[in-house]
């Protein structure tokens, strides 16, 4: 009974704080201007079941593909195993679907295999990541911190899944050595395990068994708690950031609305324009985002296919796209925590996206060339975030470096970003 | 020019009005290499009856450089009076002899009321491969290698990726692809309004490391679909002293050669 209430406590425990990261997440993410991303819902859930749910676009690194979607459908099908773990968690029982026999007995196997393929991934991933020569895992991004964050999930997930092989072994011993009410067979995997734990006793087995079991509920739970604060919530996140994925040709930059207003106006007074909501003109913080931009960051996993194929980036500029979307997600974090510190009342830090994060330097590196969003696995787009950035330092401070400025003078006086007459347009016509 | 290229302005003068408008583009009207590439499309569209005239003097930049520098407004306001040109002369169809101008026109216009059929030269001469109009006989480019430079508001922009590659194909050419080529192809450096500011500090220009990727290939001609790539690629092979071994055209300007325009 002890350990029922135990369970129960540890499923509120989790459930209580899952609920306040959920919370604090989505009040970061409402601190963004609402997009008009509600139209065309079929071609966006489209996208979403190819590019989230169907990896659409992993595969164009075939090798890292594969072993991505073995955590992917592991994940997916070896957490069918947690409604039984729940269900034992708050009955006492051991294995309280056993009874549906040979379903079980192959549903046991299917989760066994892919534990070990998932096992093979991770070691594979955790590999690559620390000793491999991956320039997009070297960046200075993604030192500390990013890097600790994606062993750690590494490390954790090769844990779990050893719990779940290991508790299986001694499980399989115990039925042999009729010690247990739960009769299960050998199973596929775990078995290789067998003739090692063989070596102890039946009260050390159960022990082990029992280890095993706390220890992947609570492992899981830990996880899932964990996976909000990290970049491992892209697994949830991926879903909702494809299905408000831009559906426009990628060369399409929106126009600004509030622009559009201000230019009707100018070109006839009498013009009749639809009122838009506005602050300011781009962006200078998180708050200037689309929301829709801001729930992207978060789902960010921070793989750097985007960084990997900037051209500035590859030409070593400071610009990396991948760490435009983590200052993002950052400063929302920074705002959330001072928020909540504050009995959530905002006061102004007098820190903005724009310098404390993201430099002019970044902002001004970037060619629009649009391969950072055609690289993201989950179609975020970076390159619209320094688009925004530029909007706002050209049209809020009238900033920038001194060659743009005389392009923009040349375009409004001249007709083009050059000094040349427009008289001369069709001189080629006589040459 | 040995033949009249008519304007927007001079056909309604005439009560006529030209299938297609031309776009030639800031480049196309007053960068001297560009140039070449506008004439060469002017050719083609004289030499296959394609009914054309251009806007001239009443042409304007569309705005791209400074949309994508951050100048909304002046873009915008770009994008207004050059539509009040276009509605006036009630264009239908436009061929731009720039993939900027091309995604300007086609994308970010129809918003601010200006909607028209938008090609890009390579798409409109592959029009006229494909129709009969136009008939390539490869004999100067037979064999010789040719590989492509995507330019990203042709490609990645607009996943226009097969008709400049058809060309060169119909050129009886040899088309090498460079390792990064179509979706994965790399930037030459210009775009985002970069081609009008020093780039920021790095360890290479951006165009220096394409070009590597062209010259990897070995070609004997890079061909490009747009001014500024032109411009880039150029700069590229001549920093790699290729200038006398490898050419860098417009595919308008290899059409242009094999069919003796």
């Amino acid at each position: 009974m002890i350990s029922q209430i135990i369970f129960a406590l540890l499923l509120a425990v989790a459930g209580f704080f899952i609920f306040k990261r959920y919370q604090f997440v989505k009040g970061n993410i409402l601190l963004g201007q609402k997009g008009p991303e509600t139209d065309r819902k079929g071609e966006r859930l489209k996208t979403m079941i190819l590019v989230a749910f169907g990896q659409g676009k992993m595969f164009s690194r075939p090798f890292v593909a594969l072993m991505h979607l073995i955590l992917y459908v592991g994940f997916v099908v070896i957490n069918i195993e947690l409604i039984e773990i729940i269900v034992d968690g708050l009955t006492g029982e051991h294995r309280s679907f056993v009874g549906f026999g040979g379903y079980y007995r192959l549903l046991i196997n299917l989760f066994e295999v892919l534990a070990g393929l998932v096992i093979i991934a991770c070691v594979v991933f955790l590999m690559r990541r620390n000793f491999g020569k991956i320039k997009r895992f070297q960046s200075p991004e993604i030192k500390q911190w990013p890097k600790r964050d994606a062993n750690i999930i590494l490390f954790t997930e090769i844990l779990l899944m050893k719990a779940f092989l290991i508790m299986n072994a001694a499980d399989s011993l115990l039925t042999v050595r009729s010690a247990t009410p739960a009769r299960v067979p050998s199973f596929w995997v775990s078995q290789i395990s067998q003739p090692f734990l063989n070596l102890y006793s039946t009260s050390t087995l159960e022990g082990i068994s029992h280890f095993c079991w706390w220890f992947h509920i609570v492992g899981i739970l830990g996880f899932i708690v964990y996976l909000s604060f990290s970049k491992h919530l892209h697994i949830l996140l991926a879903f909702p950031t494809t299905y408000f994925s831009k559906l426009q040709s990628p060369g399409n930059l929106s126009n600004d609305k509030a622009v559009t207003n201000e230019v009707k106006l100018m070109l006839d007074p009498n013009a009749v324009v639809e009122p838009v909501e506005f602050t300011r003109f781009g962006v200078k913080d998180v708050s200037d985002l689309k929301r829709t931009q801001l729930l992207s960051a978060y789902s960010c996993t921070e793989c750097g296919r985007c960084t990997s194929v900037c051209p500035a980036n590859q030409t070593g500029k400071l610009l990396s796209p991948r760490k435009v979307m983590m200052d993002v997600r950052d400063r929302m974090e920074e705002i959330g925590n001072a928020k909540a510190a504050n009995k959530g009342v905002w006061v102004e830090d007098g820190k903005s996206l724009i310098r404390d994060y993201i430099s002019e330097e970044e902002v001004w590196a970037c060619t629009t060339c649009n391969a950072c969003t055609d690289a993201c696995p989950i179609n975020i787009n970076p390159m619209e975030v320094l688009v925004d950035l530029r909007r706002y330092l050209i049209m809020e401070e009238s900033k920038s470096p001194d060659s743009i400025t005389s392009m923009f003078n040349n375009v409004e006086n001249n007709g083009a970003p050059w000094a040349m007459s427009a008289m001369n347009r069709a001189d080629w016509t006589n040459e | 020019m040995d033949f009249k290229i008519r304007t927007m302005a001079d056909c309604m003068a005439e009560g006529t009005t030209p299938e297609v408008l031309f776009w030639v583009g800031c480049a196309g009207s007053f960068d001297d290499r560009a140039k070449k590439i506008t004439k060469a499309i002017a050719k083609i569209l004289h030499h296959t009856n394609t009914s054309f005239a251009i806007l001239g003097s009443e042409e304007s930049c569309t705005g791209d450089p400074a949309k994508r520098a951050g100048n909304e407004f002046l873009f915008q306001m770009m994008a207004m009076q050059n539509i009040s040109v276009l509605n006036a002369y009630e264009v239908k169809k436009i061929v731009t002899g720039c993939p900027h101008c091309f995604n300007t026109l086609k994308n970010e216009y129809p918003e601010l009321g200006g909607n028209y059929e938008v090609v890009h030269h390579t798409q409109l001469i592959q029009e006229l491969l494909n129709t009969g109009k136009l008939k390539i006989e490869g004999g100067e480019f037979k064999g010789k290698k040719i590989t492509f430079h995507d330019p990203c508001y042709l490609g990645r922009g607009n996943g226009e990726y097969e008709a400049p590659r058809q060309l060169i194909q119909a050129l009886d050419a040899e088309l090498v692809e460079m390792k990064r080529c179509k979706t994965n192809g790399l930037c030459c450096g210009a775009g985002g309004a970069q081609m009008f500011k020093e780039a920021e500090k790095g360890n290479k220009e951006v165009n220096v490391e394409r070009t590597e990727d062209a010259l990897a290939v070995k070609p004997s001609v890079i061909a490009t679909g747009c001014p500024f790539c032109n411009t880039m690629m150029t700069d590229g092979v001549k920093h790699f002293e290729q200038e006398h071994t490898i050419a860098v055209k417009d595919i308008a300007e290899l059409i242009a050669e094999a069919v003796d325009l």
